[in-house]
């Protein structure tokens, strides 16, 4: 374990995970909620774009990823409500408008090529510099104070819209908070996981979380212990391995062996909170639910006949 | 008959609700709601006084549900007005007044909630930012779980219930927000018939105490002792406005308009059914 943390590399790289890990399934647990599981996927593909952007102007790629994945968000979000599509197919125009952009915009920039965007596409952990490394804090901190900060508010509306509506709540602002928000997260995430797999780490541990918990506090904080356990986990095996393992496919890969142990767990424990009073219950509810159905549709007119 | 009874309970109820000063509850005018420039409501109007139970009723595709929503201010209206407590819907800032009960529970994206987390959650409109709940935040949820008799499930999910206690869920939504005007889209709707009982007796509650009820029913079933008005709609017009004794047999020759003065003695309390 020592020797883990004797390269600065490495300490930079585990600070990264370890805010990934922590700060995408928070969002993510909104986004699947919202039925936007994908969003975090087609903000990735946008801020490819944003990537390819940079290296172009020679500004800092996370900075203009930042900005172009921020403003596509916001488009999904706009199509989705504006035009009829549907939330999926808004995503998709925006998977393949982004992925299309940065390989054109990558074409144009002197000196570099798709081989630029790979370290992008697949994440380079570690090549974290001390710069990146804070501004991945700034940015979990950022995403965290919005989720504090708007979380009552996120939990009506990602329960149902219309509930939000009638409370009086903003709608429409909520939903760019949620966007936007995730629009930070993917570009924090990108260098440790990469683009392609961004949406992973704020989905899986999500749903691994879900197949244990019954309340939504607790499933946030246990997806953000299997988003960290997963990341560290990831970021640890590639060291050891000798980089032979892809960081970000062994954070992706754990974070699926997590959901899998979950859903066995969560069927065991199920079935045995139910054994007792379950069956039970279940037994009386079957006559209770159906006699009042069919009584007075079905045996009153019948009565006077017979 | 039942309706009598629950006349005189109203009246004795009378002293709880504000001054005929305060403005009503609810005043439409001449309200229409287009979907794709198609009218699903076309012009109607009427006003709900405060503490009054009325009954919006229609069969599916009358229009009731999405003048219910524009009512709340989540459907834009094409052209009309409604006012909340005396201001335009889209001034209205005074949420925490609104309980409103959508027709079901929306389950999401599955992830779990408890019951108690849903319910809290009707307090959103009224809780400070980064306050913890105070103590009679608190025992509101308490109050507002036990009313529904949920207080032993609370720390279930709400995935696990049944659809009649779902329904009771979010009732007990509303009614932690502590509100006086409630919205109720369908509340019956898939509920066994002990729910029913349930859910019937915390709605007379709420009239008995002065709250506003608004329901949007396809048919009085078992709430009918306790509406004193019903609005029937057809088509997206208003062709009743009264009490709901004489619905059927007086409906044809009511003017939308005048129906507040027709309502006199007009309902002979003959007992007809009131859908088929």
């Amino acid at each position: 374990m020592t020797d883990l943390f004797a390269y600065d590399f490495m300490q930079r790289a585990l600070i990264a995970a370890l805010l990934v890990g922590l700060v995408a399934p928070a969002i993510g647990t909104f986004m699947v909620q919202r039925r936007l599981a994908l969003l975090g996927d087609g903000i990735g593909h946008i801020a490819l774009t944003g990537v390819a952007l940079g290296i172009l102007t020679s500004t800092s790629p996370i900075f203009t990823a930042l900005i172009v994945s921020a403003a596509g968000a916001l488009l999904i979000e706009l199509v989705r409500v504006r035009t009829r599509t549907s939330g999926d197919v808004a995503l998709a125009l925006l998977f393949y408008g982004g992925i299309a952009g940065g390989v054109l915009l990558i074409g144009l920039a002197p000196g570099a090529n798709t081989a630029t965007l790979t370290s992008f596409l697949f994440g380079s952990v570690s090549t974290v510099s001390t710069e990146d490394v804070y501004a991945v804090i700034a940015l979990a901190v950022i995403v965290l104070g919005v989720l504090a900060f708007f979380g009552r508010e996120l939990f009506v509306l990602c329960q149902d819209e219309e509930v939000a509506r009638a409370h009086g709540l903003p709608v429409r602002l909520l939903s760019a908070v949620i966007a936007i928000t995730a629009a930070v997260t993917v570009v924090i995430a990108m260098r440790v996981v990469g683009v392609l797999l961004v949406s992973a780490l704020m989905v899986v541990p999500v749903a691994a979380a879900q197949q244990l918990t019954r309340s939504f506090r607790v499933t946030v904080a246990l997806a953000m212990g299997i988003g960290v356990v997963a990341s560290l986990g990831g970021v640890s095996a590639a060291f050891y391995s000798g980089a032979d393992i892809s960081p970000g496919a062994a954070i992706v890969l754990l974070a699926l062996a997590v959901f899998a142990v979950s859903v066995g767990v969560g069927q065991v424990v199920r079935r045995r909170r139910g054994r007792g009073p379950v069956p039970q219950k279940g037994a009386e509810a079957v006559p209770a639910g159906t006699i009042p159905q069919t009584k007075p549709g079905s045996l009153d007119p019948g009565s006077p006949s017979t | 008959m039942s309706v009598e009874v629950s006349r005189v309970e109203s009246s004795a109820s009378a002293h709880d609700t504000p001054p005929s000063s305060a403005p009503p509850a609810f005043r439409v005018a001449d309200a229409v709601v287009e979907y794709d420039r198609k009218p699903v409501v076309r012009g109607v109007s009427f006003e709900i006084p405060h503490g009054e139970v009325v009954a919006v009723l229609g069969a599916n595709g009358s229009g009731k549900s999405t003048l219910m929503r524009a009512m709340l201010g989540v459907v834009p209206l094409a052209s009309g007005s409604v006012e909340i407590h005396g201001r335009p819907v889209r001034g209205f800032r005074d949420w925490g007044r609104i309980g409103y009960v959508p027709q079901r529970l929306s389950v999401g994206g599955g992830v779990p909630a408890t019951v108690r987390e849903v319910v809290a959650s009707g307090q959103v409109a009224r809780r400070r930012r980064w306050r913890r709940a105070s103590a009679a935040d608190r025992a509101a949820v308490e109050h507002a779980l036990e009313s529904v008799g949920l207080t032993d499930r609370a720390r279930d999910s709400v995935h696990e219930l049944s659809g009649g206690q779902q329904q009771r869920v979010l009732i007990a939504r509303a009614l932690a927000g502590g509100p006086d005007t409630f919205v109720m889209d369908e509340p019956m709707a898939g509920v066994d018939a002990a729910n029913q009982q349930a859910l019937a007796r915390t709605i007379a509650d709420l009239a008995r105490s002065g709250a506003t009820v608004v329901l949007v029913l396809h048919e009085l079933g078992p709430l009918a002792p306790l509406i004193e008005r019903a609005v029937m709609l057809s088509d997206g017009v208003v062709v009743h406005d009264g009490p709901p004794g004489g619905l059927l047999s007086s409906s044809p020759h009511l003017h939308p308009h005048t129906s507040d003065a027709a309502s006199l003695p007009a309902a002979p309390a003959l007992e007809v059914p009131l859908r088929d």
